[in-house]
């Protein structure tokens, strides 16, 4: 892409001391985000994808956690070299993320529009209340809070969880960040309701053109909002690429096996296919290929024991992959292989 | 709100009464008001004993025994001794007066502090300052304060006896002539009994906040100031002390209404005309309608006192609404 | 390799893909070796690890195993017996001679010997009082919370009523009316009969909660009877709080039984308790030694008994996030 990056992060690595001894969470992933794109990040619990976030903007307790290596070029400056005052001039905005759960990530004692506002007057404090209150009130309108102008005065308990996720954007959005961190935005939300914030996000990227990190682990969340995606397994990134691509062709067997593990509503399958095995300690880790002792194409070959692989270009796609035989599925199409239109269904 | 208050009081009434009830069953049993004249052979001709027997109804069943304490209860403001005839209420009111001195005292200075050291020993954890408070407050929580109470004395006395300098008293809440609540003399006299009950308290209120503060240190919301770049300070102060503070003034409150009831082992120590001191001596001399007081004035305490923490709770906590 | 055409047809488990068998990890062997989470500890094992490595915990058992053994094998480590008279060596401050390391109260006696005895005493009281109280307030809690309905609310209303009473307050009219003449057991009655509370109520908590999940139900539905739910489904669960709850009662126990005999209304004579040692020192405030060792004694025993209990809550309590780097 000829645009300039966003954000380009390259080698990061982050770690954490416990007990029974080093957790490698983050194991050098590189990758880049362009302006207004929404980029996924999807992976299993333990795959690293909201750790490397997390990291970003320095929410990671330092005793127990560590920023083993790497960098992340935001706006001309390292976010992982910067202080921490630096860094919380970049919280909430220019860089704004959005959390997993709603309903223990708003202060249960402190009103919803104090809070928000609470985001603006942190990095404007000179604005005055009134049109910092107007605001809040515009903002909570715009993510389709009902009646904002009483909601505002309510506390977290009186929302829903749908509404409270929906304040919780309108917080992130606040400062008109250009870049949204969403991690895991609906999984503690009902069906009906994750669909209904997906519109948020999407109306909300429409009005402040903020580029967008979706962290999740649901592939239809990634088929619907994403542009490009990431494939992550065991802190390591596999596949990278564009989402039509990745779910039309991909090329890491991890992948395969996702999308495979996914019922098609429009076949007629007798068995669910769940990738064998389970997900690897992250304190001790399989040499060579963390997928290998799960990996159908693996077939004991000694490379991938023996031999990490590295994000290249797969042949003939242009999207890369870390797999030391994707070439062998050349021509493997997958079961979503009818190309995927954004807003079609939930 | 105020519906729930009515009828917590409306259901601690029934409550008071079983109370009192039982209460007045053990203190008649506890000892014989003429156990003394009974001993004493000038005193112990039947007709005497027999006289008195009637006078303190001693020769009455135990319900109608309790039937006639209640009506004096009404009568007299907490009733009148049987064995003076003089209203327990000055007495009482004098004793509680002095005992709300020592404790209000005591607990103001542990609840500053304890919540300061708190709030610290949490932010710094693991820090030498927080090892060396969580040790403290551990030595401080397992003293018996009879014991912390001896020390005290035996060191002031030493004092005194060494270099005769009185820095603080002993005993009593006065030296001679009446002082007033708050003189020189007086916060000389309350000094040594204060720093006993602070003590302890202390102890109590670090713990506690630190426990409530790591708890809350770790919440999700937390995460999220942190995320909208607030600055560390006003996470600490905005967002986890005021989530802290809830619990503690709960604990606060019951520990006040405790507490109230008089120390009974520090008064006795420091010989402080309090409620404990009270109570004792009533106890000894078998004067049962000044011990029913004293027990109902503690209940009624307790009940209120737990009350008022449940209420700050309510006001406190937004997520707590009675209905 | 040739070119599969259909897409990877996963089918019945185990299936082929154009040759390839798929379904099974091939490098079964290595899988041990290769970062898969092997060994299932059981809840148990867990939770004694986890107090092993908390170091204060270990301190304060320590404590515990030496001067509660030292109580309990009383009769052959204390030098005297406790109520050896020695006239000829009164007021005697701490020495090595005649192995009076304590010193000699004001008719003679040894004052190790005292302690060593007072601390039996304390020991028996409040071990006592800890595992009776948690036993009744086990059964009681049980059922409240079990049952519910009449039985619960009755069974509240009665811890209500135990807990307004002022402990101390009718301890002492207890004590009183049973004179200055008070057995151990009087006291030890007296005391479960006020600690069972809290341990009901915790206990009641858990099954309150504990009765609307689904395991529970799935026992029922299967037709277990209601003491088998409640023994072999509900009750592990409480034992965590319990212990913690029962450790620490120990503590309270022995302060409050020491307050008494401070006060003259607790253990008669002549058995010591460290209380009474400490009463009895105030008379003679130079002779230090009379009121503080007794007091230290008491101290070191709560404290030990904080610190363990502190690491069993530690160790049993799964919610606790701290991480000890």
């Amino acid at each position: 892409m000829a645009a300039e990056a966003l954000l380009s992060i390259r080698d990061l690595a982050v770690e954490f001391r416990t007990e029974d001894g080093i957790v490698h969470a983050v194991d050098g992933i590189s990758y880049d985000v362009f302006p207004g794109e929404t980029l996924g990040i999807v992976g299993e619990s333990g795959s690293g994808k909201s750790v490397s976030t997390m990291a970003l903007l320095g929410l990671i307790p330092q005793p127990p956690g560590r920023i083993a290596s790497g960098t992340a070029m935001f706006q001309g400056k390292d976010l992982l070299k910067m202080s921490q005052r630096e860094l919380r001039r970049v919280r909430g905005d220019e860089v704004a993320m959005v959390f997993q759960d709603p309903m223990t990530s708003l202060n249960p004692v402190l009103k919803i529009g104090y809070q928000l506002g609470e985001a603006i007057k942190t990095h404007y404090p000179k604005e005055p209340d009134d049109k910092v209150k107007s605001r809040v009130v515009d903002l909570l309108r715009l993510v389709g809070v009902p009646n904002p102008d009483t909601r505002v005065n309510q506390y977290p308990h009186e929302f829903s969880g749908g509404m409270r996720q929906r304040a919780m954007i309108a917080m992130a959005i606040a400062n008109s960040p250009s870049l949204l961190i969403a991690d895991e935005p609906t999984t503690a939300l009902d069906v009906t309701i994750q669909a209904q914030v997906l519109e948020v996000l999407k109306t909300v990227q429409e009005e402040t053109q903020a580029a967008t990190i979706l962290i999740t682990h649901d592939l239809g969340i990634v088929a619907e909002m994403c542009d490009r995606v990431l494939v992550m397994y065991a802190g390591r990134i596999v596949e990278a690429g564009d989402v039509n691509t990745i779910f039309r062709a991909p090329r890491h067997p991890y992948t395969v096996g996702l999308l495979d593990s996914l019922p098609k509503l429009t076949e007629d399958e007798e068995w669910l296919r769940p990738i064998p095995g389970t997900p690897p300690s992250l304190i001790n880790r399989p040499s060579g290929c963390a997928f290998h002792p799960r990996c159908f194409l693996s077939q004991g070959r000694p490379r991938c024991r023996e031999e990490v692989p590295v994000l290249h270009a797969a042949e003939g796609t242009g999207h890369n992959a870390a797999c030391h035989y994707s070439d062998e599925l050349i021509g493997h199409q997958s079961k979503f292989s009818d190309p995927v239109e954004a807003g079609s269904g939930a | 709100m105020l519906t729930y208050i009515a009828r917590r009081i409306l259901y601690s009434i029934p409550v008071l009464l079983a109370t009192s009830f039982l209460s007045f069953t053990f203190v008649t049993k506890a000892g014989d008001p003429l156990a003394n004249l009974r001993a004493n052979p000038r005193t112990n001709s039947p007709g005497v004993l027999k006289h008195l027997a009637h006078v303190y109804h001693l020769d009455q069943s135990l319900p109608i025994r309790y039937w006639y304490w209640l009506q004096d209860v009404f009568e007299h403001k907490l009733g009148q001794s049987l064995l003076t005839s003089q209203p327990i209420w000055p007495d009482i009111s004098r004793a509680i007066g002095h005992t709300l001195q020592i404790v209000l005292l005591a607990q103001v200075i542990a609840l500053i502090l304890g919540v300061a050291v708190g709030i610290y020993s949490a932010i710094r954890q693991y820090s030498v300052f927080d090892y060396t408070m969580t040790s403290l407050s551990f030595l401080g929580y397992a003293m018996p304060t009879f014991w912390l109470a001896l020390i005290l004395q035996i060191i002031f006395v030493d004092i005194y006896l060494k270099w005769h300098v009185r820095i603080f008293y002993t005993s009593g809440l006065n030296s001679g002539v009446t002082s007033s609540t708050w003189s020189i003399d007086r916060l000389q006299h309350i000094a040594l009994p204060v720093i006993t009950l602070t003590v302890v308290s202390f102890a109590l209120y670090s713990r506690y906040m630190r426990a409530t503060m790591l708890d809350v240190i770790n919440s999700d919301y937390v995460r999220t100031a942190r995320a909208k770049g607030l600055p560390e300070r006003l996470v600490i102060f905005r967002h986890v002390v005021r989530n802290a503070l809830i619990p503690i003034t709960t604990v606060t409150a019951l520990q006040f209404g405790a507490l109230l009831g008089g120390a009974i082992v520090t008064e006795t120590i420091f010989t402080l005309d309090g409620m404990g001191f009270f109570f004792i001596n009533r106890l000894q001399a078998n004067d049962v309608y000044a011990v029913m007081a004293y027990i109902i004035v503690v209940a009624v305490t307790v009940i209120v006192f737990n009350l008022i923490a449940d209420i700050l709770y309510g006001v406190l906590d937004p997520r707590i609404r009675y209905d | 390799m040739t070119e599969p055409t259909a897409p990877l047809d996963l089918g019945t488990p185990p299936a082929v893909l154009d040759g390839m068998p798929i379904g099974v990890p091939v490098s079964v062997d290595t899988t041990e070796a290769q970062g898969m989470e092997l060994t299932a500890r059981s809840q148990w094992s867990y939770a004694r690890r986890r107090f092993v490595r908390h170091r204060l915990a270990m301190i304060g058992l320590l404590g515990l195993i030496v001067i509660f053994g030292a109580g309990a094998l009383a009769n052959y480590v204390a030098p005297y017996t406790f109520d050896q008279i020695d006239l000829t060596n009164v007021l005697h401050s701490p020495t090595t001679v005649g192995h009076h390391v304590f010193g000699t109260d004001e008719i003679g006696r040894d004052y190790l010997s005292r302690v060593i005895y007072g601390i039996r005493t304390s020991e028996q009281v409040g071990l006592t009082v800890a595992v009776v109280s948690s036993i009744f307030g086990l059964f009681v809690g049980a059922i409240a919370g079990y049952y519910r309905g009449w039985v619960d609310n009755v069974i509240m209303r009665i811890t209500d009523l135990v807990l307004t009473l002022p402990v101390l307050v009718v301890l002492l009219t207890v004590a009183a009316m049973l004179g200055r003449s008070g057995s151990e057991w009087t006291i030890v009655a007296i005391l479960a009969a006020f600690f069972w509370t809290p341990i009901c109520r915790i206990v009641r908590g858990v099954f309150l909660s504990l009765r609307e999940k689904e395991y529970v139900e799935a026992a029922k539905a299967v037709g277990a009877g209601d003491m088998r739910i409640m023994f072999r489904h509900m009750l592990p669960n409480t034992l965590g709080p319990i212990v913690v709850n029962g450790t620490l009662a120990v503590a309270d126990a022995i302060i409050i039984e020491a307050f008494l005999s401070f006060l003259g209304f607790g253990i008669a004579d002549p058995t010591p308790s460290l209380g009474k040692l400490v009463a009895g020192g105030q008379q003679f405030p130079q002779d230090w030694w009379l009121t503080v060792i007794p007091g230290l004694v008491l101290v070191m025993i709560v404290v030990c008994v904080n610190f363990v209990g502190d690491g069993l809550r530690d160790a049993l309590d799964p919610q606790q996030r701290r991480v000890r780097a």
